[in-house]
């Protein structure tokens, strides 16, 4: 294929729907890290829980035939190793790194044990035959050209990734809850004189973040494609960490950031027909992160400094505005 | 006036066996302004932590408005109307003023935060009480001054009606003071009761009503501010003080070793710490830096050697510059330190005693080899400097945080002593370490400054200051207030009176002895 047709493609309707599809899996676990990271205790089990969230919806939708029943079965996965991570830490006082790195190697082994348990297959679960979530066709928007192709006909996951951005908002910043949290996050000490538990403010993010990184997985395995596989979550749990950092923490920013490396993402993919090196082509998401994370804390540096420099002119001109009022 | 606090016979014994309250009795009015007094360490802010229910009494009663209490937590004091203003702020940065009062009471509408409300409550608690603030300016970008109402606001949000706080000027500008005394009067005319924590005299004569004076963990008294002078408080505060035994050869100054002059600094929150300090130090005195505690003496030593960077002002060794250099260059002039935070600023504590002991000098031969350190010699040398100076420890390559808090002083004490050096600054050298310990460094010091060389030395405990100085330097808010050419000859009666800022000499007076 010519350079040509891969740039007429990009800028075609598959390849934006492209984009949203492959931002999905990125949003969720970046919009469960965030609530984590704002509370003060990132999860950095994400990428496990996502492999976790991803088996268990396979397995329980191949064995009871039921699909929302899998999802709330893989949701309760998630929750219960974000819990495993948070009793880790929180409580044990585990470093969150250490206990983040157990409770993604087992999610790595355990579902591979109980993969091949379950299906004698230690790669993927292909060979029971388990459900997918439904598309939705958007009603009216369907029919418009071009934006219909791009949005409309997506699995469910995608949509609720999009409005969980939405609801991740209010919660954060217009619920009592949501603030508590935040305060949590930043002066755990101010949180505990008023009253509010920090311990339990911790644990009960961690588990919100187990749900969105659960979804994440799901419309993995449930959606993306229909079927299990080893190591599914591929890295997205870390570049959902990655996200909520380049987002600057905020939930929009954070849905940006993550639809950044669903484009790179997407770009690969295309660049992938072309005559290059195809392990050169797959890098491109992971440079961008690498890059747009360079360039975020330099800004953020940056700022802090002009920030300090214009504290301190104030506070001088304060003195010597005070010390001539004196004389 | 009825009592609205009553707090009897408290004691505190914390876990280490510190005694913070012994037997202390205090009793606040209604609608009163109560100064409590002492210096650091005297218990003032243990005495507050159990009224405000974050420490808990070992013995004792607590009555509030008549009733018996037990506070298990500070959030029983808020139910029992009680209110404290931390020294270090309590607030988070990223929200709004309005957002931190409300924080963990927020009005609710409809399932969510009613923002109106919230910002409507503020301005009114704010007008109210006369304590202005901006309800939806963000407390990152507010100064200290402003902050503190927004603590104020909280404690009246929760409907406080005894307000504690605790040394509130220490971080505040004059200007932003007299605002905070005029919000203070606002709040006992509107009926709160305040607890005022300072050991300023100046601000207890100006703003209370009663002082209660503590000292070593004991209440010495509560007087009517009006029926008692500046100079009476004083005596309460620093009392008698056992002169230490210390046998001391007389002095024999030698040359000028270190000279400053109009020395100033501010802090990271626009505070002038230090202003116009100068002083010279000769070889072979010990010169003592009288002051309580946050009186710029903790930043007078960090600025002189390098840790923190000065606002103006000079500082030379052997005639070199050595003001706004890093540490290690201070340090190659030969001026030595004793830090008084020795956990952080002291010792490596998870290294071993001998590379602690070595830790000013690895970098240079003999301990440096090549790109290798001689660990041969370090050994040795770390076996010499145990032996030399009592440090009790099985071996050298044992982690510093093995040692008892004495024994760790040492360590320190070995390294810089052994530097051989051209000047010595000691800040806080024997606190809170045992009595062996500290007889040992304090003759250390004398042993070093009868060798020649100049010692600074600066320390919370005036009757270490006193014993030990040849001459005598009182710090105040920043400034020198008075200097002391044989201190010997001073009592500490007088020397309290120069330390609270009550007597000043002047310039004229104080130079030729600088």
């Amino acid at each position: 294929m010519s350079l040509e047709t891969v740039i007429r493609s990009i800028f075609s309707t598959l390849f934006l729907a492209s984009v949203i599809r492959i931002s999905t899996p990125i949003i969720f676990p970046a919009m469960g890290g965030l609530i984590a990271v704002v509370t003060g205790v990132p999860n950095m089990a994400l990428e496990g829980i996502m492999n976790v969230g991803a088996f268990v919806g396979v397995m329980v939708s191949a064995y009871t035939g039921n699909v929302w029943l899998a999802i709330l079965a893989g949701i309760v996965a998630g929750v219960l190793m974000a819990l495993l991570l948070g009793l880790f830490h929180i409580y044990f006082k585990t470093n969150l790194f250490i206990g983040g790195l157990a409770v993604n190697l087992m999610a790595s082994g355990g579902t591979v044990f109980l993969l091949y348990i379950m299906t004698g297959d230690k790669g993927n679960s292909a060979s029971v035959k388990s459900l997918s979530v439904p598309n939705w066709e958007i009603p009216f928007f369907k029919d418009i050209p071009f934006l219909g192709d791009v949005i409309s006909g997506h699995p469910v996951f995608t949509y609720l990734a999009f409005l969980s951005v939405i609801l991740v908002y209010i919660f954060l910043y217009r619920t009592r809850f949501g603030t508590h949290l935040r305060a949590v996050g930043e002066n755990p000490e101010a949180a505990t004189t008023l009253g509010i538990d920090v311990k339990k403010s911790r644990m009960i993010a961690l588990a919100i973040s187990g749900v969105f990184a659960a979804l994440g997985g799901m419309n993995l395995s449930m959606a993306y494609l229909q079927f299990f596989q080893k190591e599914m979550a591929a890295g997205r749990g870390w570049i959902g960490i990655a996200a909520v950092h380049l987002g600057a923490r905020k939930p929009l920013g954070v849905l940006f950031a993550s639809i950044l490396f669903g484009f790179a993402d997407a770009i690969s993919n295309q660049l992938g027909s072309l005559n290059i090196p195809s392990q050169l082509v797959q890098t491109i998401p992971y440079i961008t992160t690498v890059v747009a994370l360079a360039v975020f804390a330099i800004q953020q540096r940056q700022a802090a400094l002009e920030r300090m420099k214009r504290y301190q002119k104030e506070h001088l001109e304060a003195i010597s505005a005070n010390a001539s009022k004196a004389e | 006036m009825k009592p609205i606090v009553e707090m009897k016979n408290i004691v505190k014994i914390y876990d280490n066996g510190v005694v913070a309250n012994n037997g202390v009795n205090f009793t606040v009015n209604k609608g009163e302004i109560h100064a409590l007094v002492g210096e650091n360490g005297a218990g003032k802010s243990t005495l507050m932590k159990i009224l405000y229910g974050i420490e808990q009494p070992t013995e004792g009663e607590i009555i509030i408005d008549g009733q018996s209490v037990s506070f298990k937590s500070s959030l029983d004091a808020i139910d029992h109307k009680i209110g404290m203003v931390h020294q270090n702020f309590m607030l988070v940065p990223s929200f709004t003023v309005a957002a931190n009062v409300v924080l963990g009471n927020e009005p609710i509408k409809n399932g969510f935060i009613d923002k109106d409300q919230v910002l409507k409550v503020t301005k009114e608690l704010s007008d109210q009480f006369g304590l202005f603030v901006q309800p939806d300016a963000i407390v990152d970008g507010i100064n200290v001054g402003q902050r503190q109402r927004v603590e104020i606001l909280k404690t009246l949000y929760r409907k406080a009606e005894i307000l504690i706080l605790d040394e509130p000027t220490a971080v505040l500008t004059p200007q932003e003071t007299q605002d905070l005394f005029k919000a203070i009067r606002t709040l006992v005319q509107q009926g709160k009761t305040v607890i005022f924590i300072t050991h300023k005299l100046r601000e207890v004569k100006e703003i209370s009503d009663r002082v209660t004076v503590m000292r070593h963990g004991k209440m010495i008294g509560t007087v009517d501010t009006k029926d008692v002078t500046r100079e009476q408080m004083a005596n309460m505060m620093v009392g008698r003080e056992v002169f230490l035994n210390i046998t001391k050869p007389p002095m024999k100054r030698g040359e000028k070793r270190m000279e400053i002059k109009n020395l100033s600094y501010i802090s990271e929150t626009g505070r002038p710490v230090l202003q116009d300090v100068s002083f010279n130090l000769y070889a072979g005195e010990i010169l003592g830096i009288a002051g309580v505690e946050g009186n710029g003496q903790t930043e007078l030593v960090e600025v002189l050697t390098g840790l923190k960077r000065s606002a103006g002002g000079q500082a030379f060794v052997k005639g070199k510059s050595v003001l706004d250099h890093t540490p290690r260059e201070v340090r190659q002039q030969g001026v030595a330190h004793i830090p008084e935070d020795r956990l952080t600023n002291g010792v490596a504590l998870k290294e071993s005693i001998e590379e602690n002991l070595i830790v000013d000098r690895y970098f240079s031969a003999p301990y440096k080899k090549g790109m290798m350190l001689d660990y041969r010699l370090i050994e040795n040398k770390g076996k010499e400097l145990i032996k030399q100076f009592g440090i009790l420890t099985p071996n050298g390559k044992l982690p510093v945080e093995s040692l008892s808090g004495g024994n760790m002083q040492k360590v320190i004490v070995a390294r810089e002593f052994s530097s051989n050096p051209f000047v010595l600054i000691a800040s806080q050298p024997t606190r809170g370490i045992d009595v062996g310990a500290t007889e040992f460094i304090r003759e250390e010091l004398v042993r070093l400054r009868t060798a020649g060389c100049a010692v600074l030395l600066v320390s919370a405990d005036l009757s270490e200051v006193m014993s030990l100085s040849d001459r005598i330097v009182t710090l105040y808010e920043g400034r020198i207030t008075g200097v002391f050419p044989d201190a010997a000859k001073v009592g500490e009666d007088e020397l309290g009176l120069y330390m609270l800022g009550i007597k000043h000499q002047t310039n004229e007076e104080m130079e030729k002895f600088l």
